[in-house]
């Protein structure tokens, strides 16, 4: 058995690990800020990587967003069934879609799907001293390789998000009134009276934004950070979700308490 | 930090002369997790001459170049580059002065997502706005050299570990630097690339007058391009000097190092404890 002094020092030895990794993690934020004037000259870099950021996860997203939206069509008609307020399902879908659901959800599937391919790719050029390579050609390997991605994910994560929400909208409307029977004005109508563009919508779009920053961050600093090694960018991928969907989760509360 | 300076019996002080040099290197101390690379370098790298860095494995060969270029800053100790002290250049003045070397990396380190053309083109692309025809040309001119013209569209995936070097120093070599670095160029060539390679490094000497610096093992092949090695031993400079001369040398470093001996200043083995207790048999007294 250890002795008890032995355990408590490795819990405070990993507190101090885990506030060095926050504290390291900030600083690499201000050096990605600082670099994006520099960066603009890699737009075509920026460009390619929304593409592959943003597009290449439409598939994800869509999927997920249309079975999400047929769901909560379907469990919302029942509990809305039991009060005889069916007429709502439309303003309750599209509320949780746009407040919660769609940039949350969006973001742990972005984290997924681009955040582990961010992280193992930037690994991987560490772990070939790619990286290395590009500061000796004298080229900024910040500018150039993680702003390009840091952007990307801050761009392609609020249009994410409402491809999420259409889809969503699109499987709740296709439960509700083509299955279920609810009537299509009904549907519409109660959304499009009850859903405010600025609170809802747009406040939704800021979350997004919020939550494209945090995932492309971690992403891009836990690849930069990697042991160059194999084991190292799997365990660097593998931190990339767990750390983006616990920031993801909390931003989310603490947004949504300073936006309501 | 403070790096103790030990004596090492085996190594004769050797202070390089003075003279129009390109790098100078003084006092250099570097100690890396805990094991001491460097215990007082001192060394001279002059212009427009080829000079091989030699020494056995973990002495520090790559780390000195990493120290050169900026990548690492040493414990202590000066290095001036083209009159600059590279540990005290800011950032911005450090990429300027690495836009004037060519840097050949151990393991290519070439950029998997472009083409060998693009690989070579990289530096001329970030750095200066060339029209397009010119960018082919030069790299076309660059990929002729190494023999890799015709591999101009494959990827790095598709070549092999020598094509890859070769491909890593035309890249190195395509801005027409005033100071290349290569390090261990020779590993994975044939021996028709491997002299083609080795002519390759003459020429550019010769005729662009560009400074070399060389890490490498194989002897007889820096015998053939080098104008000076400097054979670095226990953090120290062991032996300096022209090729032939190093051979002929009588220190204890140079009889074991160009004699591949086992027994010598060099220990071959990793500092263990006694083989037969890891066999499990009895400790004698």
């Amino acid at each position: 058995m250890k002795p008890r002094g032995s355990s408590r020092r490795n819990e405070l030895s990993m507190f101090g690990d885990a506030l060095a990794q926050v504290g390291a993690c900030g600083l690499f934020l201000l050096t990605v800020l600082a670099a994006i004037p520099r960066s603009l000259r890699h737009i075509k870099e920026t460009i390619r990587q929304i593409w592959f950021v943003g597009a290449m996860s439409l598939v994800i997203i869509t999927t997920c967003g249309f079975f999400v939206g047929t769901v909560l069509g379907l469990q919302l008609y029942y509990v809305l069934s039991i009060f005889g307020g069916t007429a709502a399902l439309g303003t309750v879908v599209s509320l949780s879609l746009y407040r919660e659901l769609g940039p949350v959800v969006t973001a742990l599937l972005f984290a997924g799907r681009a955040g582990t391919s961010i992280t193992a790719e930037i690994g991987l050029m560490r772990a070939t001293d790619q990286l290395a390579a590009m500061e000796m050609m004298a080229v900024d390997p910040v500018a150039y390789v993680a702003v390009p991605r840091f952007l990307a994910g801050v761009i392609a994560m609020p249009l994410l998000a409402c491809v999420f929400n259409a889809l969503g909208i699109f499987g709740a409307h296709l439960v509700g009134v083509t299955w279920l029977g609810l009537d299509n004005g009904t549907f519409w109508s109660n959304m499009t009276s009850s859903v405010d563009v600025w609170t809802d919508v747009v406040n939704g779009v800021w979350k997004s934004c919020a939550f494209g920053a945090v995932v492309a961050l971690i992403a891009v600093f836990q690849g930069y950070t990697t042991a160059p090694t194999s084991e190292g960018v799997a365990y660097a991928t593998t931190r990339t979700v767990v750390f983006s969907s616990i920031v993801v989760l909390a931003l989310d509360f603490v947004m949504t308490a300073f936006l309501m | 930090m403070a790096v103790k300076r030990r004596r090492n019996p085996y190594v004769s002080e050797i202070r390089p002369a003075a003279g129009s040099a390109l790098i100078e290197i003084r006092a250099l101390h570097t100690r890396l997790g805990g094991k001491l690379i460097f215990d007082g370098v001192d060394l001279d790298v002059p212009r427009g001459k080829i000079t091989a860095i030699m020494g056995p494995s973990g002495t520090g060969k790559t780390t000195l170049l990493r120290h050169i270029t900026g990548q690492l800053a040493p414990d202590s100790g000066e290095i001036r580059v083209d009159g600059r002290n590279v540990p005290t250049l800011p950032r911005g003045e450090l990429f300027d002065l690495r836009e004037k070397i060519g840097y050949l990396f151990q393991n290519s380190a070439l950029l998997t997502d472009f083409s060998v053309f693009e690989n070579v083109a990289f530096p001329l692309r970030q750095h200066l706005k060339l029209p397009e025809d010119l960018v082919r040309n030069v790299v076309l001119t660059k990929l002729q050299a190494v023999g890799l013209r015709g591999a101009a569209e494959l990827m790095p995936s598709e070549l092999s570990g020598g094509m890859a070097r070769r491909v890593a120093l035309a890249r190195a070599i395509v801005r027409d630097p005033m100071l290349i670095l290569y390090d261990e160029p020779f590993v994975g060539l044939d021996p028709i690339a491997l002299n083609q390679v080795l002519r390759l490094i003459r020429t550019l000497n010769d005729t662009l007058g560009i400074t070399s610096i060389l890490v490498a093992h194989e002897f007889a092949a820096v015998a053939r391009v080098a104008d000076q090695v400097y054979l670095i031993a226990g953090g120290k400079v062991a032996a300096a000097g022209a090729p032939a001369e190093l051979a002929r040398g009588e220190s204890p470093w140079t009889r074991q190092f160009f004699g591949g001996d086992a027994d010598g200043p060099v220990p071959f083995h990793y500092p263990a404890r006694d083989y037969r207790l890891d066999l499990g048999f009895p400790a004698t007294t």
